[in-house]
């Protein structure tokens, strides 16, 4: 249902341009590694204190307030040079299993960071709160990771 | 033996030919090898950007450090041993490739940049720990290994891409000296 519009959108201009290009592709790829790097660090840091590793002598919230702005911007990152790789061979992401894996799991992922993850960090810390943190870090661990191996999947493929 | 002459010796054995033909070993390889760059360079940037005063300014540089330490050090022995297999799949070529030598330049740089950090400004951190604008020294050491680790990925990102490699001539007297280039006189 959809593959007429992935080969509506293998013919914009971009994605042409992108294809068009020796040197484009593999630098914007290396400018959605960079962001990866960035993203992963200001992910894990959080993550890793929820579960109680890390930074573990400091408050969740205080952590994750610092981390906040560059995981935005790490993930404007890499959807601003994501939109442009994948115009440069949309009929091949349709085809790719892994592209899929990617693109559920990084919605998930996206809601899951910014309404559950997000509440927890800003949560008060009672006596109860330990066991949640350590789910919702574990889960969100799991879930970019998954986001990330399909991601390099999709290269593969 | 010449590091070519060895190179040539890795890819004739049994261990890289069966990696560099595998179907998923290679790919499974190359994604340790990158998922690994989130746990080391990213959590080693949130160090630098705290040594620039840029995150995390009310945590004592000391305590950023040595809690993020076990798991930097784990993400680079992954690194190490990921990127050696990525190596040992494909030597003569990478040994070749103008992007992996640069990228081994900047990989000496960055370890000797943890080097005098340590060695230096560091031991004295009792002193600055709780500074948000570090003393220049820490803050050098914080963009320079920013810097370097960028460069590290983008220049082992391009070993993947062939435009400069030695089978495909003519190429710059640069890159040919600088790869190591074998090139047949005419």
């Amino acid at each position: 249902m959809l593959l007429p519009f992935f080969q509506w959108l293998e013919k914009f201009w971009l994605g042409q341009y992108v294809v068009g290009s020796n040197w484009l592709f593999p630098v914007i790829e290396s400018v959605h590694l960079l962001a990866l790097a960035l993203l992963g660090g200001s992910i894990l840091i959080v993550d890793l204190r929820l579960v109680g590793l890390g930074l573990s002598g400091r408050e969740v919230k205080e952590i994750a307030r610092e981390a906040r702005p560059y995981m935005n911007f790490a993930l404007v990152m890499m959807v601003s040079t994501g939109i442009p790789l994948f115009l440069s061979e949309p009929i091949k992401c349709y085809y790719s299993p892994a592209f899929w894996v990617k693109m559920w799991t990084l919605a998930i992922a996206l809601i899951y960071t910014y309404t559950i993850r997000t509440k927890t960090t800003r949560m008060e810390f009672v006596h109860n709160t330990a066991r949640r943190q350590m789910l919702v870090g574990a889960l969100s661990i799991a879930l970019w990771f998954t986001v990330a191996s399909a991601g390099r999947w999709i290269g593969f493929s | 033996m010449s590091l070519l002459a060895f190179c040539e010796w890795l890819a004739a054995t049994q261990g890289s030919i069966a990696l560099h033909e595998s179907l998923y070993m290679y790919p499974l390889v190359e994604s340790v090898h990158v998922l690994a760059l989130c746990l080391f360079v990213g959590l080693a940037t949130i160090l630098d950007l705290r040594l620039l005063g840029k995150v995390l300014r009310g945590v004592p540089v000391s305590q950023v450090a040595d809690r993020l330490l076990p798991w930097t050090i784990g993400g680079f022995i992954v690194m190490v041993i990921t990127g050696s297999l990525l190596f040992y799949a494909i030597p003569i070529r990478t040994y070749q490739s103008v992007w992996f030598r640069g990228k081994v330049i900047f990989l000496l740089l960055a370890g000797l940049n943890v080097w005098i950090f340590h060695s230096g400004i560091y031991k004295r951190v009792t002193g600055w720990d709780m500074d948000e604008r570090t003393p220049w020294p820490a803050r050098r050491a914080g963009i320079a290994s920013l810097v370097l680790w960028a460069l590290i990925i983008v220049f082992g990102r391009f070993i993947a891409y062939n435009w400069f490699d030695c089978d495909i001539q003519p190429q710059s007297a640069f890159v040919n000296w600088f790869a190591g280039c074998v090139v047949a006189a005419n």
